[in-house]
């Protein structure tokens, strides 16, 4: 994902001298190097100083160019949250907040570098708003719409390297805002967000090959939340199923609350992390699996 | 690439008749909320009248290429009344300051006129005007940004990452000004950071260009802008007193944020007029 962000970034940024990258002492993946050495006045290394990267950002806003602040979830959003409020949030301006590794991706490094809240915390900002995409695919989606849009500050949470593709052959094309079909069926829906979406793809085969008729769907944006499509989904299937590598507060009750208000009639499943800090060091698959977020153990769970 | 900056000429005398009326306009105001921020805008006021006035070209409008940040958010009573004198804002918003149909709040909020970013929270400004400062160099713009900070919000660590950063970059476009009235909420700020002192050293420390001037003297902080070698951003210690013009105001911590009442405010406009004549 970093590497087809940076890639499209790269592109972009060619094509648009307004486009700045700041960066949080961070190794330029893949085409950063690239940015860095052709568009170099606009990639700036603040070192570690995240709340100077935001703020920087803001100020390159302000004068009209379209920034990226760049690094490692938990530093590009926690450390310097204020100045992502009221900097970016309370003055609505169009700064992409990248936060690499969001999630509990980084799961050897331990709980400070799990951005396990990231995307509640983002969406509980009034402007801001909240891309995850689920491959590399939708990586280049989303920094295209990140890189040309001008309504406001966007958290885009991306995972590392090496992220199976998804999307190849969605049914639907990616639109910011919306919720994207990649497969269509009757019975069960299973929506899903960011890296963890390949968990709910590995669902979506098993219950297939078990004669269920099977919707999956990308729900890319989280803010703002597709609500209409959301209330399709849960009228048009039986089952519902939601899983999301967020604490208790994202996706999972935002479907809730519309299933609430519709009077959803299908039945509800929802699978997050868990709201405590986990203090195992195996590789991502196994700590998805310590917060529940295991294939086998969902199935087992429905 | 390097243009030397160049300012227009400081008229000292003018610039005392200014804060004397933006003094008495402030005061006006006061008697129409319960509660501003006196003492820390009569702290920046000629600092604030110097840069608008003077220092921005075409007093820092739409069309000016350069920029005001009023990082210390809570002195924005100051920028109020200069808007205010230059048209900018109407006698109306301020008569609506602080109410439920106004404007204008207690700190500077970006999309009312003139104001050209959101402060109220310390410790902000400094980085945002680096990254404006950054986009004029870069995009091929000569615009100037000038920011005043609080001698308190220069503690924030995020203050020193826009010092290292203002350094790193070398927007030599910026000027910085510090409102060193040596008070904060609870009391001196030499006593509550005893080595908080000396400033000017720790700035040049991290690689500004400095000055150090008082910070009521117009003629003085002209002096010294103009006076710089560039090449590196620029900071002024200006020494202020916090509450400046009015006896019962200076260094009282409560006038911080309390509004004179009616006898007080009799005083505080005898005092400036006697200043005046």
């Amino acid at each position: 994902m970093r590497n087809q962000f940076a890639e499209t970034l790269y592109e972009m940024g060619k094509k648009d001298s307004s486009i700045y990258i700041v960066v949080a002492d961070i190794s330029p993946a893949g085409s950063m190097g690239k940015f860095r050495d052709e568009c170099g006045e606009r990639f700036i290394n603040v070192g570690v100083a995240e709340q100077s990267m935001i703020g920087i950002c803001a100020g390159l806003a302000l004068k009209g160019c379209q920034p990226f602040a760049y690094t490692i979830a938990t530093f590009s959003l926690y450390r310097p949250f204020e100045m992502v409020r009221d900097d970016l949030g309370y003055q609505n301006l169009p700064v992409t907040v990248v936060g690499i590794g969001g999630g509990v991706i980084y799961s050897t490094l331990g709980g400070t570098h799990h951005a396990q809240e990231d995307v509640i915390i983002a969406s509980a900002i009034p402007n801001m708003s909240v891309i995850a995409p689920c491959d590399p695919l939708e990586v280049v989606e989303a920094t295209r719409y990140c890189a040309t849009q001008k309504k406001g500050p966007i958290y885009l949470r991306l995972g590392k390297a090496g992220e199976p593709t998804l999307t190849e052959n969605a049914v639907e094309p990616w639109e910011f805002g919306k919720i994207r079909y990649l497969r269509r069926g009757s019975d069960t829906c299973i929506l899903s967000y960011g890296v963890v979406t390949n968990k709910a793809a590995e669902l979506a085969d098993r219950l297939t090959a078990e004669g269920d008729s099977v919707s999956l769907v990308s729900a890319h944006t989280i803010k703002p939340l597709d609500r209409e499509g959301i209330a399709q989904a849960l009228a048009h299937h039986k089952r519902v199923i939601v899983i999301e590598e967020c604490a208790p507060g994202g996706l999972a009750s935002r479907v809730k609350e519309i299933a609430w208000d519709t009077e959803a009639k299908c039945t509800l499943h929802t699978f997050t992390l868990q709201d405590k800090f986990i203090h195992n060091y195996g590789n991502h698959d196994q700590l998805l699996a310590a917060h529940g977020l295991d294939v086998d153990l969902i199935a087992a769970a429905l | 690439m390097e243009r030397k900056a160049e300012f227009q000429a400081m008229d000292a005398a003018a610039a005392r008749q200014r804060c004397m009326g933006y003094r008495r306009r402030v005061l006006e105001v006061s008697q129409h909320v319960s509660a501003l921020h006196i003492a820390p805008a009569f702290s920046c006021l000629e600092i604030t009248d110097a840069i608008y006035n003077v220092l921005m070209r075409d007093q820092g409008n739409d069309a000016s290429p350069d920029r005001f940040v009023m990082s210390k958010g809570h002195g924005c009573m100051a920028q109020y009344v200069i808007l205010e004198s230059q048209g900018v804002l109407s006698s109306d918003d301020l008569a609506k300051y602080c109410t439920p149909h106004g404007q204008l709040g207690a700190h500077p909020d970006y999309g009312v006129a003139g104001i050209r970013a959101s402060t109220g929270s310390l410790g902000h400004g400094l980085s945002i005007a680096v990254g404006m400062a950054y986009a004029e160099k870069t995009q091929g713009g000569d615009g100037r940004i000038f920011t005043v900070l609080s001698d308190g919000e220069v503690q924030e660590g995020s203050t020193w990452e826009a010092l290292m950063m203002g350094s790193t970059l070398g927007v030599d476009n910026l000027f910085a000004f510090i409102d060193n009235n040596d008070f904060q909420s609870l009391g001196r700020t030499s006593e509550t950071h005893p080595s908080f002192y000396p400033l000017v050293e720790k700035f040049d420390a991290f690689g500004w260009e400095t000055a150090e001037v008082n910070g009521h003297d117009a003629e003085a902080i002209h002096k010294a802008v103009s006076a710089r070698q560039g090449g590196k951003p620029m900071v002024v210690v200006c020494k202020t007193t916090k509450g400046r013009g009015v006896s019962y105001m200076e260094n009282v911590p409560i006038w911080h944020y309390r509004a004179p009442n009616p006898e007080e405010y009799q005083q505080a406009l005898d005092e400036l007029n006697e200043v005046s004549s």
